[in-house]
This record gives C-alpha cells, structure tokens and sequence, in this order.
C-alpha cells in the first residue's frame, strides 16, 4: 500500500503527536480499565490477578446499604432531571420570546449556578434549609427533596442553555402560520413548538440526569444523616478501603455513563443534521 | 423577540417558575450565606449577626493565608499541566481525518462524564503504595537489576515503592486527571474555528512549525486559550474531593477548610466568610474572561 507523504497541516499523522495523544489516552483510561478488570478479579487485593469471578457483582447487589443508595441516587436524579428539563425549557424559552428589563442581569443569575463552587453551592444549601427550618425526618420520596431542589438549582441552567441553542435554530414563521391558522398559544406551544426543541429537550434531560447522578459535595452538604446517595455511600466506603465491591458498582455506573452519553451524543447529532439549512 | 407588554399573561405564566425558583433556591441561600459571613457564634446553634468583619479579618491571618495561596499555586500549576497537556491533544483532534474527529473528541469526553468520585477512586488504586504504577516500576527495577547482573555488575538494592499517594503530588495528578477535558473543549472549539489556511501560508514563508505554533496558532486561539484556563483553574481552586481523598495532611485546600467549618469546628459564621472570599475570587475571573471575550468580539 503506497503512502502519502504527510502534508503540512496533518499533525495528526506525525509519530510525536500520535504518540501524546496515545500517551494522554492512556493517562485518562487505565486508572478506568484497570478499576473495571480487576471489579472480575478473584481476588481481595487488587492488584494481582487471581482469575475470572462474578462474586464482587453478587456481593454488591446482597449489599443493601450499597442498593439503597443507589435507588436514592438514581430517584434524585430522575426528579432533578423532570424539574429541570421544566424549568430549563421555561428559562429558555422566556429568554428567547421576549424583551424585557433586568433581562441582562437574568442572563447573569442563570449561568451563576454553573461557575459558583460547588463548595459554596452545598454551603448555601446546608444554611439555607437549616434556617428555613425544612422539615426533617419525612417518609422516603420527601426526605430526598433538599437534594432534589439542590440538584434542580445547579442543573437547570446547563438545560436550559442546550434548550436555547436550539431554540435559536426556530423558524418563528412556523408559529406565526399555526396561529393564524387559528391555534391557541398553548396549541401553537405543543404542536409546533415543542416538537422542534424535543431533541434538545432530551440532551437536556440526560445531562442534568448524569450531573445529578455525579455530584457529590452538594449532596454531602444537603442530605441529613440518614439520607445517603450513591456517591455518599462509595465515598465513605473508598475511606475505609479499596475493595472489588466498589469496583464492581464503579463498573455498573460507568456502563450506565456510557449509555446515557451514547443517546446523548446521538440525539445531539441529530439536532444538529435537522438544525443546518439543507 | 416581543416585548413582554404585548402578552403579558403568557409573560408572566413562562417568567414565574424559573424567575421564583432562581430567587428562592439560589439568591436566598447565597444571601443567607453572605449575611452569616457577618455573623457571630452565640451559642452552639445560634448565629447573630452582629455585623462584623472578625471573620473575614480571620481569613487573612497567616494559617489561612497560606491555605489560600497554596490553593492558589495548586489550581494555576493544575491548570498550566492542564493546558501544556492539552494543547496539541486539541490539535491533534482538530486536523484529524474528518471521520475520527467525534470518536477523539467522545474518547476525551467520555471520562468526563464518569462519576467524579469513580475517577478519583480509579486513580487511588493506581497511586497507592501496592498499586499498578509502582508494581509497573518495581518491575523495570527488577529488569534493570537482571541487566546488570547478566553484564557481570552488582544487582540494584531492592525496590522501595513510591509514595505516590496522599501527598501535594497525587493532588496534583488527580486535579489534572478530572480537569483535562475542560481544558482540551474550549481548545478545540477556538483551534477549530481557526482559518487554517493562515497556518498553511506562515509555513509557505518559511516559518518553522513551532514559529508558526507560537506566533501564528497561538495569537488566534488566545480566547479559547484563556477561557480553557478559567474554565479550569475555577472548579481546580474549589475542588474539594481530590485534596481531601488523595491529599495528605498537608494537602488542604480552601474547600476542605470550609468543610471543617460546617461539620467539624462548627464555626459557620467563618465558613460563610470563606466561602464568599472563594465566590468572590470567582467572580472576579468570570468577569474578567467575559470582559476578555467581549473586547475580542468587538475588535
């Protein structure tokens, strides 16, 4: 097979730069691979490999703390996420419709929450439901709700700035024409509107999903005692040790991780083919 | 875009959830915080706010002036390995063969997306006195001694592994671990924006690829660069999580002291002060970046 010379500008195709890029791969991706193997090691210690073995995945799923919090987690993240994705698409939408004073300084509040530390973020929250005195000690779904307000507060703006990217991309005549045609705004709102924005709806909603689903020092600073999340649970458990049952959850999550940013990734793609002007 | 008199029902209807939620769930906390900053500890759980500034005159004695400034000198060596290590990885991704241009830049993305906590987990397996990487050196030690002997020489002394964890090292490693891809984004998006043809006609005259790097690429890539850096050094300075699992004791950063003000000493006046001097040092940044990207857009 004869090969081209390599041309001026295909940096990618000379050995030093594929040998970093190989180099930064492999920096970012064998503490992973490694956490993942040795999850299927016989082994207590995880460093030698002692053979194939499902025991960790058993023990992990026996653990009911562990599950427990897992099912708190993934409950968080789907009601942050529902919360979100409504007050994301609200925020973007006002944004994008309408002119009004203080909409600068809107603007500036909103992406807020994305820059202010996270530290500061759990700070506020723990003094601000203490002082506020939330109730405390409620049955389950409810004792989770300061960490889904929490969640809400720092996820909606990332929803909302996906939403209004593809808002940008709307062709206001669209329903303009629904409404002279004689639609309400609310018809106009879901049948044309609504339909357009869905794809960035979804990105939305699986981003503020997985933000919700990671975050860890927010949370540790909402959540009462006897309220853990995953993230919590395997923090106070990689304290103590490093242990294949961690590895084994760690797995579970990033395969859940890798799906979510798959349909991401693939919705995205789409929004962007249907948003060009072909 | 209509004015909002025009349907001011509608108006109202879209602008009151997120304009409430923002002003309860966010500013109220905040401000909240702001006034504790000012408070005084009566009590065990009572705060009263007196007004001072014994707090903030606390942040800046020498204990936690130190803390600062190493969190200041951990962030900015974060994020300069951050942007060195970046930087051609970015290139790489932007003059690549059109079709493998999403799988580099998913391959960067994706560990991004795993569970922060899961990473830092990963890397402590790898640092740690019996993990992967000093097991990987101990092994070249091993081969090194086995050369030796076979070329007639004394063997090496035994191995002694490393200690790669809970040090300011492992701090380091680890904020450049789940920093990298926000540097290497921002990067990309300016490099790809770049009219190559600009680099193509610096080589054409002659200019070295390293002239044409530092005169030509770097010059029109600076507001990526610069937002690549605010975008790291932010999070790097409030990281809590890496300093407190991979850290030694003397590791701290600001974050971990905040910490210890609302769980362990119990002194939430203080913490609220420092925590307001940490969101203060990010304001500052933002503003500058957006003031830097403004000038940039209308020049």
């Amino acid at each position: 097979m004869a090969r081209r010379a390599i041309a001026p500008l295909e940096y990618t195709r000379r050995l030093w730069m594929r040998l970093w890029v190989a180099a930064v791969l492999a920096f970012l991706y064998i503490p992973l691979i490694a956490l993942i193997i040795f999850s299927f090691n016989d082994s207590k210690r995880n460093i030698e490999w002692k053979g194939f073995t499902l025991k960790y995945y058993e023990k992990a799923f026996e653990n009911s703390s562990l599950m427990e919090a897992l099912f708190n987690s993934l409950t968080i993240a789907f009601f942050a996420t529902v919360l979100s994705v409504i007050l994301g698409a609200l925020t973007a939408i006002l944004l994008w419709r309408f002119r009004f004073t203080g909409k600068a300084g809107l603007e500036g509040t909103m992406t807020m929450p994305i820059v202010v530390p996270e530290i500061c973020m759990g700070v506020a929250m723990l003094i601000f439901f203490n002082g506020i005195g939330w109730p405390q000690n409620l049955p389950w779904p409810f004792s989770l709700s300061q960490i889904i307000i929490a969640h809400s507060t720092f996820c909606f703006p990332f929803v909302a700035m996906v939403v209004r990217a593809r808002l940008a991309s709307f062709n206001r005549q669209q329903e303009e024409a629904a409404k002279d045609l004689g639609a309400t705004e609310i018809q106009a709102f879901r049948d044309v509107l609504l339909p357009h924005i869905k794809p960035g709806l979804i990105a939305g909603a699986l981003l503020a999903f997985t933000l919700s689903l990671d975050d860890f020092v927010i949370t540790f600073f909402t959540s009462g005692p006897e309220t853990v999340t995953f993230p919590i649970k395997v923090y106070a458990m990689v304290r103590f040790s490093v242990t294949p049952e961690v590895n084994a959850v760690s797995t579970l999550l990033i395969i859940l991780t890798i799906i979510l940013t798959a349909i991401a990734m693939k919705l995205q793609n789409a929004a962007a083919l249907g948003a060009s002007p072909k | 875009m209509e004015s909002w008199r025009l349907n001011k029902k509608l108006f109202a209807s879209v602008a009151a959830l997120p304009i409430s939620w923002l002003l309860f769930f966010f500013i109220v906390p905040l401000g909240i915080v702001w006034l504790y900053s000012f408070g005084r500890n009566a009590g065990l759980t009572e705060v009263e706010f007196s007004g001072t500034f014994a707090n903030y005159l606390r942040a800046v004695e020498p204990l936690y002036l130190e803390i600062f400034g190493k969190s200041v000198v951990v962030a900015a060596l974060t994020t300069v390995l951050c942007l060195v290590i970046g930087f051609p990885v970015a290139l790489a991704i932007v003059f690549a063969p059109e079709k493998w241009r999403p799988y580099l830049l998913l391959l960067v993305m994706l560990p991004f997306w795993t569970n922060l906590l899961i990473r830092t987990y990963a890397l402590i397996a790898v640092l740690r006195t019996e993990g992967y990487a000093n097991t990987v050196m101990s092994w070249g030690w091993a081969g090194a001694s086995g050369l030796k002997t076979l070329v007639g020489l004394e063997p090496l002394p035994a191995w002694e592994p490393l200690e790669l964890l809970y040090n300011n090292f492992a701090v380091v490693v680890g904020l450049v671990y789940v920093h990298l891809p926000f540097m290497v984004l921002p990067l990309y998006a300016a490099l790809d924006k770049m009219d190559k043809s600009l680099i193509e006609a610096s080589l054409d005259l002659g200019a070295s690829h390293w002239r044409t790097i530092n005169r030509v690429v770097v010059p029109l890539a600076s507001a990526g660069i610069w937002s690549g850096i605010v975008i790291t050094f932010i999070p790097a300075l409030g990281a809590y999580l890496t300093p407190d699992l991979l850290g030694g004791t003397d590791s701290q950063m600001i974050a971990n002291v905040i910490e210890r003000q609302f769980k362990r000493a119990n002194d939430w006046p203080f913490g609220a002060a420092l925590s307001f001097i940490l969101m203060y040092a990010t304001f500052i940044l933002v503003a500058i970046q957006s003031m830097r990207s403004k000038e940039g857009s209308a020049r």
